[in-house]
């Protein structure tokens, strides 16, 4: 990124932080934390720690940081390096991502920048000026996007709530600022656990590591009593549900399982792994010394806002958590799709000098598709 | 501490004080050692012993509930005592390990159906409780099932590698995990093992009695068949290669599956400076950050921690495997190709 386009990004954000640090939610314990940011075009600082919200305003002003970050560890010694910090407990968290759901419309919205000689292609393979294969993808979601990680969410939340025993309230829901979402969880029985341990919890979420033994089904003489009813709670409910599809049909469908055999059941658990589990980025949750981008702050990617969704539902990122300013600025952008922001259409733009309001600027520019004129 | 009966000793003769049971029933330990009557406990503790290097359990004298003789009681918790100062003074760790495993099995066996005695609420209660003090967790009886929470559960399965032990083929509901008596007994197998063989490595050594010597050789000599020699065949397993094809392709590797291969190649012996250029090909390489990583990961740089390959069932998780048969259920890709002669 270019000197000029770093300042424009930097007057923005220090705008937003000045002028909208109560969307900032500094968590709990806020002294047992550990905190880090990243400067634009330069590596991560971590590893501080920092007494409450006040303090936290002044890095904020100070710094202008690019991406600030919060552990969901409490620490006796945030500040200290890793094996020193005494790690105490941590908030169980959850990252969906719409990149990570194989939607068939991200071939619609993805394109590839090269590396080399940053031409902008739609091709995601080779570039198709220099051949270069050392391409970065650039994703502009769309709403289906966001409506299908939506959807993993509530899976996720309904999981949570029936077989986990997490209580409605206690399960916070974040625009991610980019492409999904982050749930948080508190005050769970699984504040204490390893990673390990966090890392069974994503397989049951996921619907993982199934056999066909706990839904009833056996190599030798099945039983049919054995397989789940409809009304069952827990995976054999929702198993139930999806593959019976209605109470009438259960019967019918045990005796076609049977007749197909083990090793067609074993499948047929694969299959529908990846519509009943909640498609979450195991690896997130199971870091139990991961910083989270801070709720309230800026996504660097996107230059929109991670917020906290209180209506899941009709949460629309597009609108709601875009929050640096409309004075207009003069770019060259080079952003072949077509997007929207605060209910106004932008683009394509092929290398096209425009004048938009900064937050439609910003988002491009951190998207790498324009540079300030 | 449990308050224990005398039946519940020879149980579990692990939650006795032994110096103190010994004093309390009147005997020194060179008394088994001499005295002709008492001399047959030795053989009976060295029984135990070879029983359990055998991966058989002990069978005890102990018939149901009740006691098949008055003196079988502290005949049994006496040949469980003595089995201890014979293992410390062979110094077998070997040995210590397979009885504390297959003392496990057999305490084991009596907390399941203490745990399932309907008969006796008392005996439900000690078992409960004995779980509790030992593991810190907390059953609940729930119809025919004990309940444990979820965390707890987790906290002892993730030491299986059986897939019925995983939680989602388990029955949860309302954060709680649904076990029969046999599987909550067995959940904590591993801990009772590791509880009995900790209590016997931390038990003093006394110097060697007088009529103890032979049945110490012959532990010594016993163990030495449990020596055992492995070879490799030197073949990387499918996962690392699937891994070396998509870099070789310039494709790109996720994270997760370039720390597999770089945990892999370094537990193999190879260095930092070895195992970067395999990286070079990847879409997004840099050099000074492949190498800071590297170091990461070997433990020469930052925390110092030496980073291991992750196993078969985590790397099944993230769709790194791509198991053939000559994998033979190993359990981590190190083991490829291992075979022990």
């Amino acid at each position: 990124m270019q000197e000029n386009d770093i300042k424009f990004l930097e007057d923005s954000f220090k705008k937003y932080y000045f002028e909208h640090f109560d969307l900032i939610r500094v968590p709990n314990r806020t002294s047992e934390r550990e905190f880090g940011f990243q400067k634009f075009n330069s590596g991560m600082t971590r590893h501080i720690s920092i007494k409450d919200d006040k303090e936290l305003h002044l890095l904020l002003m100070k710094n202008i940081p690019s991406d600030v970050y919060c552990s969901n560890a409490c620490y006796s010694f945030p500040n200290l390096p890793m094996n020193e910090k005494d790690w105490k407990e941590a908030d169980l968290i959850f990252d969906i991502d719409a990149k990570d759901l194989n939607l068939e419309c991200r071939n619609n919205h993805t394109i590839s920048k090269c590396n080399k000689c940053n031409e902008i292609s739609t091709d995601s393979n080779i570039c198709s000026k220099c051949n270069s294969t050392k391409l970065e993808k650039k994703s502009l979601p769309c709403k289906n996007c966001i409506d299908a990680s939506k959807n993993e969410v509530s899976k996720l939340s309904n999981i949570l709530i029936e077989d986990l025993n997490v209580q409605q309230n206690d399960i916070h829901v974040y625009f991610s600022g980019n492409e999904g979402f982050h749930v948080y969880v508190y005050n769970s029985q699984f504040q204490l656990l390893g990673s390990r341990e966090r890392s069974e919890l994503t397989d049951y979420i996921m619907f993982n590591g199934t056999i066909p033994e706990t839904f009833g089904m056996k190599k030798f003489k099945p039983n049919r009593s054995s397989f789940p009813d409809f009304e069952e709670k827990g995976w054999r409910g929702r198993f139930s549900k999806e593959v019976y599809g209605s109470k009438s049909k259960r019967s019918k469908i045990i005796s076609e399982l049977i007749t197909s055999g083990y090793s067609s059941f074993q499948k047929t658990l694969e299959d529908i792994s990846s519509k009943i589990g909640a498609k979450i980025d195991p690896n997130v949750t199971m870091d139990i010394h991961r910083i989270f981008r801070l709720p309230g702050s800026l996504n660097s990617k996107s230059g929109l806002t991670k917020i906290f969704c209180s209506n899941l539902e009709k949460f629309d990122p597009y609108t709601e958590a875009s929050f640096l300013d409309e004075s207009s600025v003069e770019i060259i952008a080079n952003c072949p799709i077509e997007f929207k922001l605060k209910n106004r259409r932008f683009g394509p733009y092929f290398n096209d000098k425009v004048s938009i309001p900064t937050y439609a600027a910003a988002y491009m520019i951190c998207k790498k598709l324009a540079k300030i004129a | 501490m449990l308050s224990l009966g005398q039946d519940e000793i020879a149980k579990y003769p692990f939650l006795a004080d032994a110096g103190q049971y010994l004093k309390d029933k009147g005997f020194t330990l060179e008394q088994f050692g001499t005295d002709p009557d008492l001399k047959s406990l030795i053989e009976k503790a060295f029984n135990r012993i070879e029983v359990a290097a055998d991966g058989k359990i002990y069978h005890s004298e102990i018939t149901g509930d009740k006691v098949s003789k008055e003196s079988a009681l502290p005949r049994e918790v006496f040949s469980f005592l003595l089995a201890i100062v014979l293992l410390k003074l062979s110094g077998m760790t070997t040995l210590i390990k397979r009885f504390a495993l297959a003392e496990a099995r057999r305490a084991e066996k009596y907390l399941e159906k203490d745990l399932a005695n309907i008969s006796d609420e008392s005996k439900k209660q000690l078992a409960i409780k004995v779980i509790d003090d030992l593991f810190s967790v907390q059953i609940k009886k729930h119809d025919d099932f004990f309940v444990i929470p979820v965390s707890d559960y987790l906290k002892h399965s993730i030491n299986f590698h059986e897939r019925e032990w995983k939680l989602i083929n388990r029955h949860v509901e309302n954060g709680l995990v649904f076990l029969t008596p046999h599987e909550t007994v067995r959940l904590i197998r591993k801990e009772l093992g590791s509880y009995i063989s900790s209590k016997i490595i931390n038990a003093k050594t006394p110097p060697m009695i007088s009529g103890f010597e032979e049945p110490v050789n012959k532990l010594i000599s016993m163990s030495k068949k449990f020596t055992t020699f492995t070879v490799t065949t030197g073949e990387y397993p499918p996962c690392i290669k699937h891994a070396i094809e998509i870099l070789e392709k310039g494709e790109n590797l996720p994270h997760s599956g370039r720390f597999m291969l770089a945990t892999f190649l370094l537990s193999k012996g190879q260095s930092v400076e070895e195992i970067a250029p395999l990286f070079k090909n990847a879409p997004d390489y840099n050099q000074r950050v492949t190498l800071y990583q590297l170091n990461h990961l070997a433990g020469t740089s930052g925390s110092g921690t030496h980073y291991s390959c992750p196993s078969c069932e985590k790397l099944k998780t993230q769709n790194l495997c791509f198991a053939i048969p000559e994998c033979d259920n190993v359990i981590n890709p190190l083991q490829f190709g291992k075979k022990r002669i």
